[in-house]
């Protein structure tokens, strides 16, 4: 049985519907993440878990209980703020064994917790500080170690990393993954930065306006969007407008002025001819080569390097193709001492193989 | 930056303008002359004629009764007060409670006399109602404060305590009153300074058996100023100085956030 389920949960403010009809369930040991933009409702629906907010239909079931009547500090769930929420007048020390007390363990039991739980964190030699004395990441550590010093059934994480710089964020992330996989406490994570979630998570639910959009592990996600809306969402991804010609074994699609191309039959959908939609293909599945080399891909355009961002490992080249529409291109700088394959206005040919890519028609 | 001499002209003038006044009544008390024109001599004369006057001595008791008395009744209502301001985000509180403040003395001091008589009838007036009327307008002072010191602060402290498994009781207990803590003294430090010269409400609500140290002062201005006046006014001086200073200790915060919140408007 699953450790936390979501049923038709539905929450309004005024006219406004936060969460609209939201079902799912997190399996216990799982790092699970609510994806979305700000407004989708994610953060709603962490605080009805955690107690802070009643869902107005649907329920709230923790190892099948229904939680509502239970008031914040009876479930066994704790968050982790995106402000930290620390108190300042307490020490990290005493912030870490606030829950410990709350729950009434002995002095010597909420000694040797503590004292582990910053072991786990790495903050030892800061114990008798105060919040204000700790930088950024610091007390990040104190609040997570805090929320899990007592084993909670259920972590929430409230868009934690997003007060932290680039660097500091990444490193918090393999602490976070490590923390998790030490504890073996369930995470529950809201975030609206996807390359967050895809790293972090074991499965992501996509929100929108409310609703769960698709719900799956994070390969599937970035590989098989469900449609437009989670492709552009997770990752980059080149988009064009698309009208189906023939669908058998594989599909063949016109471009509009661009012609035809072929592309993989979606699974379990059947499609006639004339479906309109979008065809969607990543950056990385789409070849860049000069113009005059040839390239045995069945989908194959030339066009001129109209823009370029070189980010250090890879480039992405931004190319004009002949009905004005725009196709990125990603290359790997593996070259050593070569990060520039084309300059401004060279013609080059961009292709790709007949699985590469997907249609969809939502 | 550069500071013109200007201002500091500007800036001696206006304190010599404030303190000089207070200077003055120091030096006098220890005057020893029963006029307050040239100095004469160092005398304690007039402290130990003070504390022999029973009348004087009486009134400063009832001062001090009333002060201590209307200074935490007003604090602990306008904490309560100061809280639901925070919490419940409605326009009506902050004006309800806030009027007070910006009413003239007279006003509230006349409306509640007319409020004792009408109610309590005609020979109520007495220690009590003094210290209901103090309470009353000592109250807004505080919550003003409380909850200044509360919107400074992160919300989510208080819904992180909640769901760590601390009652609404507990969460008060352990957080939201150690944070508010120096806010409290603050408004009971200043309902007690408020309180104890206190001339206006007092005069219309105290009726004849009351004598506070404000009404017999004034009482004895009318006949004559002795030097007297000027050693009670120096320790009440003193008083007031001790409670600022520890306020400045307790909550040196407070202090520093008026400064800043005024700079900003």
């Amino acid at each position: 049985m699953a450790l936390l389920e979501v049923r038709e949960v539905t929450r309004r403010f005024d006219n406004f519907v936060a969460v609209n009809n939201v079902t799912f369930s997190v399996n216990a040991g799982e790092f699970f993440t609510l994806l979305g933009p700000s407004g989708c409702g994610k953060t709603t629906l962490l605080r009805m878990i955690a107690g802070f907010d009643q869902p107005d239909s649907g329920g709230i079931f923790l190892d099948g209980v229904d939680l509502k009547d239970t008031p914040p500090e009876k479930r066994p769930i704790h968050t982790v703020f995106q402000s930290y929420a620390l108190f300042p007048h307490m020490t990290v020390e005493q912030n870490i064994a606030f829950p410990l007390k709350m729950a009434k363990q002995n002095e010597e039991e909420i000694r040797a917790k503590v004292k582990n739980a910053l072991d786990l964190v790495d903050l030892t030699d800061r114990a008798k500080r105060h919040p204000h004395e700790l930088s950024g990441g610091q007390r990040q550590r104190v609040a997570l170690a805090r929320g899990l010093v007592n084993r909670p059934r259920l972590l929430l994480l409230d868009e934690p990393l997003g007060a932290l710089d680039a660097k500091l964020r990444e490193q918090m992330q393999i602490e976070l993954i490590a923390l998790q996989r030490d504890t073996g406490v369930t995470f529950v994570f809201v975030t609206h930065a996807q390359a967050e979630a895809l790293a972090l998570s074991h499965r992501i639910a996509v929100m929108r306006a409310g609703k769960i959009e698709q719900l799956d592990e994070p390969d599937r996600l970035y590989g098989q969007p469900r449609n437009r809306f989670v492709a552009d969402f997770i990752g980059n991804v080149n988009m064009h407008e698309a009208t189906v010609k023939a669908a058998g074994e594989t599909l063949t699609l016109e471009l509009g002025k661009l012609g035809k191309i072929v592309a993989p039959m979606p699974k379990n959908q059947t499609l006639a001819e004339g479906a309109s939609g979008v065809f969607v293909i990543r950056p990385e599945q789409v070849a860049i080569r000069a113009a005059q080399e040839s390239s045995n891909d069945p989908n194959q355009f030339v066009g001129t390097v109209n823009d370029f961002l070189y980010i250090g490992d890879v480039t992405t080249y931004i190319v004009d193709l002949p009905d004005g529409a725009r196709i990125e291109a990603l290359l790997p700088n593996s070259a050593p001492g070569r990060a520039k394959f084309f300059e401004l206005g060279d013609p080059v040919r961009v292709s790709w193989k007949a699985e590469a890519g997907a249609f969809l028609d939502s | 930056m550069r500071r013109s001499p200007l201002l500091w002209i500007s800036a001696a003038a206006v304190f010599a303008f404030l303190y000089i006044p207070l200077i003055v009544v120091v030096v006098f008390s220890f005057n020893d002359s029963k006029l307050n024109a040239g100095w004469v001599g160092f005398t304690f004369k007039w402290y130990s004629i003070l504390v022999n006057d029973k009348a004087m001595m009486d009134a400063a008791l009832n001062s001090l009764f009333i002060a201590f008395t209307a200074s935490f009744l007003a604090t602990l209502l306008g904490t309560m007060a100061g809280i639901a301001m925070y919490r419940y985000k409605t326009r009506i509180l902050p004006f309800m409670t806030l009027t007070p403040l910006a009413m003239p003395e007279i006003l509230l001091g006349v409306s509640l006399l007319l409020f004792f008589i009408s109610v309590l009838g005609t020979e109520s007036l007495s220690l009590l109602t003094v210290i209901i009327a103090h309470t009353t307008f000592c109250i807004g002072f505080v919550a003003i404060i409380v909850r200044a010191r509360l919107i400074g602060m992160d919300e989510s402290i208080f819904e992180a305590a909640r769901d760590l498994g601390a009652t609404p009781w507990q969460t008060f207990r352990l957080i939201t009153f150690p944070l508010i803590m120096p806010a409290i003294i603050a408004g009971l430090l200043m309902s007690f300074t408020l309180s104890i010269d206190d001339f206006v409400i007092t005069f219309f609500t105290a009726g004849v058996g009351v004598p506070t140290l404000p009404l017999t002062i004034y009482t004895m201005i009318k006949i004559a100023v002795t030097p007297e006046v000027n050693a009670l006014s120096t320790l009440m001086m003193l008083l007031t100085l001790g409670m600022i200073i520890i306020a400045s200790k307790v909550a040196p915060g407070f202090l520093e956030e008026t400064e800043h919140r005024g700079e900003d408007q």
